[in-house]
């Protein structure tokens, strides 16, 4: 399927970023015309994803993020987030429910808020190499 | 992200009021703690009606509160929930353990 429109942002791992990224995501879709739910779950599930870049990727540095976004005609949003960092060991592991490296300031729900926010969420990760989330959730078509 | 405290009787109520996420999620937790120490409530109610948004560092935020009220042989509601955040709580599941209620909006 041919893409409609698309955006791309680059951004340093800082925590103040996370309102920035998971905005300018909602700010895209909005031509879509989606719910304020539908925004807010667009928002939610970025906002996961960032935020395991700058927790986990890149734990005691800054490193570079890049969100990439793209709108298919069947009204389909795509957003990849993609990072440099540690990686990931055991993705499927990763993505079950309360799997966490992080300690008690984490849940470990991440994944799994990604996954029930979204239509379809793909994980690829090499360790010491980076990571990249592919998320993509169909607007529905208004009257 | 900013709180707001009152306190009344044993009961203990902290405002929530913006975005909380992971950002902001420590200086929050830090703040409820100390405010917890001080008071020593009986019932802590997290207040949620002035979020904007909140994800996954939200729910370390209520279970972290959960548990030091545990330690003071307390309890915790969390209150007026927006749909967004509830969403978030629900995927959680943290409702087995901890009374929930919605905003009604
Ligand atoms: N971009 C990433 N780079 C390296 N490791 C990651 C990345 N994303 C996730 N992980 C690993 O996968 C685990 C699960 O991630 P998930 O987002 O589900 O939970 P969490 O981040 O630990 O907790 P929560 O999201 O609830 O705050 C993390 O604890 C971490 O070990
Ligand atoms: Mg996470």
């Amino acid at each position: 399927m041919k893409e409609k429109n698309s955006f791309k942002m680059e951004f340093p791992s800082k925590s103040v970023n996370e309102a920035f990224a998971r905005s300018a995501a909602a700010c895209f879709t909005a031509q879509l015309d989606p719910t304020l739910d539908e925004l807010g779950d667009i928002k939610t599930a970025v906002s996961e994803a960032v935020t395991n870049c700058i927790v986990h990727a890149y734990p005691d540095s800054l490193g570079k993020i890049c969100l990439k976004a793209r709108i298919f005609p069947d009204n389909t949003v795509e957003i990849k987030i993609k990072d440099w960092g540690r990686g990931i060991d055991d993705v499927a592991k990763a993505r079950e429910p309360m799997y966490t490296t992080g300690g008690d300031e984490r849940s470990g729900m991440g994944f799994t808020i990604m996954e029930s926010f979204t239509d379809t969420l793909k994980v690829v990760s090499k360790p010491g190499k980076g990571t990249l989330v592919t998320m993509r959730r169909k607007i529905a078509v208004k009257e | 992200m900013k709180i707001i405290t009152d306190i009344s009787g044993g009961r203990m109520t902290v405002r929530l009021i913006g975005e909380l996420d992971h950002h902001g999620a420590r200086q929050t937790m830090l703040e409820i703690i100390d405010r917890i120490d001080m008071n020593l409530p009986r019932t802590l109610v997290l207040d949620m009606s002035g979020l904007t948004f909140m994800d996954s560092s939200g729910i370390a935020v209520v279970l972290k509160s959960y548990k030091s009220m545990k330690e003071l042989g307390g309890r915790m509601l969390v209150a007026n929930v927006p749909k967004q955040a509830m969403k978030v709580l629900d995927a959680s599941g943290v409702q087995r353990i901890i009374t929930i209620s919605a905003l009604h909006e």
